[in-house]
């Protein structure tokens, strides 16, 4: 049973994944992304949110809004800067809301899907290309993707430990 | 006879034993580490008792008076872990050290040297757990849940909360292999499985339990340890993890855990109300099955513990659907003990007082267990007072409750001496009378809005959490006749007979008051007529 509560773990990942109901955003290959139907009748708006947590970086997003039909692929683009004095890695972790349609949110390339390094006062512009599937229920109209980027531990996380045990001292 | 013999023949090893503190530390007999589990567990009952005495002298007034909030939190985390842990598990574990052997027919425990690590396990856990709180960062304050990314933010104590985890939940583990291997190996000719006492059926049932859901406990934890020190990221979103998964794993073992601790609470009542209605238990098959579904059921409904979290509409109707279910084999039980007192010869000795004490309120601690499983309704009483109402009902007077009707019951058979009747009623009264001032506004309190783990609160909760606090002092303190009434009966009284209560039936009753020190060194003969009460 010990190595049951660690299988939980796979487990857990996959049930979501299957049901979308963690509110993680899902990927699709560039090939079918333009194969699929567009549902000209309809316009679903994505709403873009930034988050960061406890990383000295400014974060946002180029475009408020982008309207899309579904199945026609969409691009946004954000922004990062690094605006401390030491090179940081961050990694940005999406979410979409409401969580049900989660399943029908598909991305070709984020910036989400690998680690991102900002050397010193560094600033970047990255890319988002998705697609809305045609499959999603009517009701749907606008979606928020939401994305928070934390700072990746490194050599600077032993300080930050440090800090922590120093900062909830009673 | 050939025991006469063997006398002269060799050394006869019938009650020899090492004096000392040796007879305790290096113990294998099952009475002197059932006595030391519940000495364990009676001196947790206080440590934890303690803090809720904290607890409750901050919330008598509003406003911030004696500790600060973290250290408020800290008395809410080691309470709970201390009480449940510390508490609750070991007297459940001593009682069946102590009955178990005598009331299937065998000598001693199937493994006396596990029980006696199982127990010795513990006071190094609990100092492991209690000594945080002289840690940089002060003991764990993220509640007993230990939900990340909050106890991530545990200090020094962190991998002390991990560790006391881990040794208690091998203790437990190691007692209930223990007590899986007694039954199954060591009834008696006669004692087949459907002629077993009810306490030994709900140990056996508490045992599988244990088993199968502490593991998944340690997994967990060994989880949160690896994040916060390994760099791994189980439940660090950061790392494609999610905090919420570690709900799901914790409450998959916290739910069994739920029964873990109150079957054994029931077995003892299902011995004790026999014996005062001075009638056979009604439906005992039925009793049997019905825990043994209680036991399979709360596998699957450990997500009512969670329905705030996000859940798919059908995760929500699915769990709560299930939580009501339990409701019918806990249903068939109270249905039973009921009709067992129906037209019985009652007398109320304090055993009988605590054991109807535990159907009433264990009752009303079920109902508003069901009023939370429907879970458009739970979105109000969550994390508000109702839920601690609720699981302190459930908790103290259906389970403590239990377990201190089970040590008035069989203190005589222990001892060979009569305990205080006078003491042990005046103990009953006014502990319930103080447990419901306690507990009962607790729920007006969590209805009004009150949120729980927290050192202050709106001035329109003020009266009725005065009124909770002494209640909870008048029953904290009406504890100490618990104490005196055990320490009188042990140090004499008027003797007991070998069957004590008149009605009392099954096979520890045969046995002398005090039992010998290797119970059935002759196995007995199990007949109908001297089967289960």
């Amino acid at each position: 049973m010990f190595g049951f509560g660690y299988a939980l773990v796979p487990l857990y990942d996959v049930f979501c994944e299957v049901t979308g109901i963690n509110g993680k955003t899902g990927t699709i290959s560039k090939e079918d992304a333009e194969q699929m139907l567009v549902d000209d009748n309809r316009v679903v708006t994505v709403l873009f949110d930034t988050n960061m947590r406890e990383i000295p970086w400014e974060f946002t997003a180029v475009e408020r809004t982008v309207s899309v039909h579904p199945g026609q692929l969409g691009e946004a683009t954000f922004v990062i800067k690094n605006t401390s004095d030491r090179e940081i890695v961050g990694q940005a972790v999406p979410s979409i809301a409401p969580t049900q349609a989660s399943i029908y949110f598909n991305k070709t390339e984020c910036f989400c899907f690998t680690q991102q390094t900002l050397a010193a006062g560094e600033t970047r512009e990255m890319k988002v290309r998705f697609i809305v599937d045609s499959k999603m229920p009517a009701r749907f109209s606008a979606l928020t993707l939401s994305y928070t980027f934390f700072a990746l531990p490194d050599a600077n996380s032993v300080v930050k430990v440090a800090e922590q045990s120093e900062r909830i001292k009673i | 006879m050939s025991e006469a013999v063997s006398h002269e023949d060799h050394h006869d090893d019938h009650d020899h034993k090492p004096t000392g503190i040796k007879r305790w530390l290096f113990s294998t007999n099952h009475k002197d580490i059932g006595t030391m589990y519940l000495v364990f567990a009676l001196i947790m009952f206080f440590v934890g008792g303690a803090m809720a005495m904290v607890i409750r002298a901050e919330l008598f007034q509003p406003g911030l008076q004696y500790v600060d909030p973290q250290f408020f939190n800290s008395m809410t985390t080691v309470h709970a872990l201390v009480m449940i842990f510390g508490a609750l598990m070991p007297a459940g574990v001593g009682l069946a050290n102590w009955m178990i052997p005598m009331m299937i027919g065998a000598p001693d425990m199937a493994m006396p040297r596990m029980n006696n690590m199982s127990f010795w396990i513990l006071p190094f856990a609990a100092t492991l757990l209690i000594a945080t709180f002289f840690m940089e960062g002060g003991a764990p304050a993220g509640g007993w849940t230990m939900y990340p990314p909050l106890v991530l933010q545990t200090g020094d104590a962190f991998p002390f909360l991990i560790f006391a985890v881990h040794f208690l939940g091998i203790s437990s583990i190691m007692g209930a292999i223990n007590i899986i291997a007694t039954v199954f190996n060591m009834r008696a000719p006669g004692m087949t499985f459907m002629k077993l006492p009810l306490f030994v059926w709900t140990w056996i049932i508490t045992a599988f339990l244990l088993i199968a859901s502490m593991p998944v406990l340690a997994g967990a934890v060994t989880m949160l340890l690896t994040d916060k020190f390994f760099g791994t990221a189980f439940f660090n979103a950061a790392g494609g993890g999610d905090p919420v998964l570690f709900q799901h794993v914790f409450w998959f073992f916290g739910h069994p855990e739920v029964y873990i601790l109150v079957l054994p609470s029931f077995g003892i009542i299902s011995q004790i109300i026999p014996t005062f209605a001075r009638k056979p238990l009604f439906g005992y098959e039925s009793m049997v099955y019905a825990t043994a579904s209680i036991a399979f059921l709360s596998f699957f409904v450990w997500a009512h513990h969670m329905f705030t979290v996000g859940m798919p509409l059908t995760g929500e109707l699915f769990f709560m659907y299930a939580t009501m279910s339990i409701a019918v084999p806990t249903g068939v039980k109270i249905f039973n003990w009921t009709a067992t007192m129906w037209k019985g010869s009652m007398t109320f000795e304090t055993p009988m007082l605590f054991a109807i004490g535990v159907l009433f309120m264990f009752s009303i601690g079920g109902f508003s267990g069901l009023m939370m499983g429907i879970t458009p309704v739970d979105f109000q009483y969550h994390d508000t007072y109702f839920i601690v109402a609720h699981f302190h009902y459930v908790i103290v007077p259906g389970i403590i409750y239990g377990v201190i009707g089970g040590v008035y019951f069989w203190l005589p058979k222990w001892t060979g001496n009569m305990y205080d009747e006078k003491l042990g009623k005046l103990h009953f009264w006014i502990s319930t009378i103080s447990v419901n001032v306690l507990f009962f506004p607790q729920h007006f309190l969590g209805l009004a809005g009150m949120p729980r783990r927290i050192p202050d609160y709106n001035i329109q909760f003020a009266e009725w959490n005065m009124i909770s606090s002494i209640g909870g002092f008048v029953f904290g303190l009406s504890q100490l006749i618990l104490v005196w009434v055990v320490i009188k009966c042990v140090r004499g009284g008027e003797k007991a007979t070998d069957q004590v209560w008149e009605g009392a039936q099954g096979l520890e009753w045969t046995l002398s008051s005090p039992p010998p020190f290797h119970s059935f060194t002759v196995p007995p003969q199990v007949t109908d007529a001297s089967a289960h009460s």
